[in-house]
């Protein structure tokens, strides 16, 4: 292969780690969520309002950093009323997720609409002076935006969190089996809130990656269904953290060749290729739910399931 | 296990349901969502009464806005009675939205088809024709959790997505209106596909009718048929179900083809009513906004109709607080939002006590 190739092959990667950033933060950050027991199918809505909270505090303070912190909190505000409700006041969590999703949808919009048509600064790449100018590898490797190594980060740490560490342990015995967490003395509500806001948290951080790095602006309904891809990448990576990194860069890839096609002037009309992402959460579902057996040996026992400490 | 003194509340479980919590547990949540959406209005610096007097009272306070309260509630009623069907069984159809659309795409195809085209037939042609399509968009996830134990959730929704974009294809291609300045629109469907309007001066259409219809339907489905008694059992105890010999299967493709059908119907009522054509964007959402119907009508049908009438006055409270206060029209889905979540969290009353101080007797372990 020609240099000019592999280059060209490095950008694709490049832009599809890129791509991938937001289904991976918040596929990472659900797969907390669900190691403890509890499902929320409010990931869409988390994102949203993580995305309009960046984008809001980035313009008004000039700063990005708190843009980002913003959508970690905006994020986890959510995540508390979702956690409030499932699991204090033991509503169902398929139909509060859902709620989650509509009231982030309408909130987000509501908040946004006086920044439609703004746009803030990117998030500039890491730059480590000739490191990132070797051929080839330079750009991927030592040449991306900050976000991409800590979802790297990210990645390494919640498996370790769960693979080596005792606190992690304990978070899996909750999701597990809660009563008899509960009977040794463990408080099962507050791990598993905390699980819920770590989730939210970085459901807010994905968000913050459309709205500030991804496409530097504010968008209604601008994730486009990333939070439920998100969701299906969980299922995917059998509560894996590192199959879940894997997953969002495949789907990161399939964003990316679709814009390319797009781009090259392929005669397909751009909304079937638009349809592709859907379409593969869809086939990869499927293939991965055919095994149902697999599903129930690495699906956490009781999730979905309330848990009321006096039974 | 012993407890320390406390005053905060606590949640004593009820011996059995509640039943009056049933139906007051929505009440409460419309109050409180009255109340929270004042102070949200008054923080945003408008002054709470009016705003809520506009939002809730003025769209009701003409003819033309009470048939526009039953144009919205249609659709809306139609999609939750089907999903409130799933819902009792434990199948979670979330992209009602997306059947909608294939509704709307299936009998807009036969009312472009038969555009040269005069006759009574060609109405209820397209009535089957977006029921036909809502079913098949509903069989997709249907097929696939019951083959394969794809996640019906997962999937539904996902084909939302496939759905809109397929419509939109459609619309600026093949279906583009000819003389239409390359707006990406159909044709204005011609009389004979257009379903009459029942209400002078208003836009109050037939489709009115298939939502009381399928209220009628619904009931008796529910109320008087072996199958729905079967979806109860498996919804409430999946395990009772199987050893009563109900399959889950059934359970999941009757959800899907009834609500798919009747979200098909939804979708092919608007375009044969209000929009008269085929759009990108068939409709702002009614296939979400029912699933919140769903549940403050209790998944029952007469309960939806009312909660379709209070969410269809959601979004004209929306429109009439962005002309009248210049709000933006996203109020109406924080309204929503928060109704959902007010009732949810009510419910905790119907199986729970709320009780202050320490428990009377030891919990049981």
């Amino acid at each position: 292969m020609s240099i000019e190739l592999l280059d060209a092959t490095a950008l694709l990667l490049v832009a599809m780690m890129r791509a991938a950033v937001p289904l991976a933060l918040a596929a990472l950050g659900e797969l907390v969520t669900e190691k403890s027991g509890v499902l929320n199918l409010g990931v869409e809505g988390m994102m949203l309002t993580g995305a309009v909270a960046a984008f809001a505090a980035t313009v008004s303070t000039g700063s990005m950093t708190f843009g980002l912190l913003a959508a970690m909190l905006a994020g986890m505000a959510m995540a508390l009323l979702f956690g409030f409700l499932t699991l204090y006041l033991l509503t169902n969590q398929v139909a509060t997720g859902l709620a989650l999703t509509i009231f982030g949808i309408g909130l987000s919009a509501f908040v946004g609409q006086g920044f439609v048509g703004q746009t803030v600064e990117p998030m500039a790449a890491v730059s480590l002076g000739a490191l990132s100018q070797i051929p080839l590898i330079g750009k991927l490797v030592f040449g991306q935006d900050p976000m991409v190594y800590l979802t790297l980060a990210l990645t390494g740490v919640i498996w370790w969190f769960f693979a080596r560490a005792r606190a992690g342990l304990v978070v899996r015995a909750v999701g597990e089996s809660p009563h008899a967490a509960h009977a040794i003395g463990y408080p099962v509500r507050l791990i598993r809130l905390g699980a819920v806001l770590f989730g939210g948290a970085c459901c807010g951080l994905a968000g913050a990656y459309l709205s500030l790095v991804y496409t530097p602006m504010w968008v209604e309904g601008m994730t486009a269904g990333r939070g439920w891809i998100a969701l299906a990448l969980v299922v995917f990576a059998t509560w894996r953290p590192w199959r879940a990194l894997l997953g969002a860069w495949l789907f990161g890839g399939i964003t990316i060749i679709q814009l390319h096609v797009q781009g090259m002037g392929v005669d397909l009309p751009s909304q079937v290729l638009s349809m592709l992402p859907y379409l593969a959460t869809i086939v990869v579902l499927v293939l991965i739910s055919r095994d149902s057996t697999r599903i129930r040996l690495n699906a956490p026992a009781s999730i979905g399931k309330v848990f009321h400490p006096e039974g | 296990m012993a407890h320390k003194p406390s005053f905060m509340p606590r949640l004593e479980p009820r011996g059995h349901a509640s039943p009056s919590m049933v139906y007051l547990t929505p009440l409460l949540a419309l109050v409180v969502t009255l109340l929270a959406g004042g102070l949200l209005f008054q923080v945003l610096g408008f002054n709470a009464p009016e705003a809520l007097y506009t939002f809730f009272i003025s769209p009701l306070t003409t003819a033309y806005g009470l048939g526009e309260l039953v144009v919205k509630a249609t659709p809306l009623a139609l999609c939750a009675i089907g999903l409130a069907l799933g819902f009792r069984g434990n199948v979670w159809n979330i992209g009602a939205e997306g059947q909608l659309t294939f509704g709307a795409i299936f009998g807009g195809g036969v009312a472009l088809a038969c555009y040269d085209m005069e006759g009574w037939w060609i109405l209820p042609l397209m009535v089957v024709a977006g029921m036909v399509g809502g079913m098949l968009w509903g069989a997709i996830p249907a097929f696939l959790k019951t083959r394969f134990h794809a996640s019906e959730i997962l999937v539904s929704l996902m084909l939302t997505y496939v759905a809109t974009l397929i419509l939109s294809l459609l619309v600026h291609g093949p279906w583009r209106d000819p003389e239409g300045f390359n707006f990406p629109e159909s044709r204005i469907f011609s009389d004979s596909a257009l379903l009459p309007v029942l209400l002078a001066e208003t836009r109050l259409h037939f489709g009115a009718l298939f939502a009381l219809a399928a209220v009628v339907g619904g009931w008796f489905i529910i109320a008087r048929t072996f199958v729905g008694f079967q979806i109860k059992v498996m919804g409430l105890t999946p395990a009772a179900g199987g050893y009563a010999g109900f399959s889950q299967r059934k359970v999941v493709w009757l959800s899907f083809l009834v609500s798919g059908a009747l979200a098909g119907l939804a979708g092919v009522s608007e375009v044969a009513g209000p929009i008269g054509q085929l759009q990108p964007t068939v409709s702002p959402g009614y296939g979400f906004t029912a699933i919140i119907v769903a549940f403050l009508g209790r998944l029952h049908p007469v309960g939806i109709l009312l909660a379709a009438l209070l969410m269809a006055l959601s979004y004209l409270g929306g429109e009439a607080v962005q002309i009248g206060m210049g709000l933006p029209l996203a109020v109406t889905g924080v309204f929503q939002g928060m109704l959902l979540f007010f009732l949810l969290a009510s419910d905790v009353l119907i199986r729970y006590r709320v009780r202050f101080g320490r428990p009377q007797q030891e919990a049981k372990a």
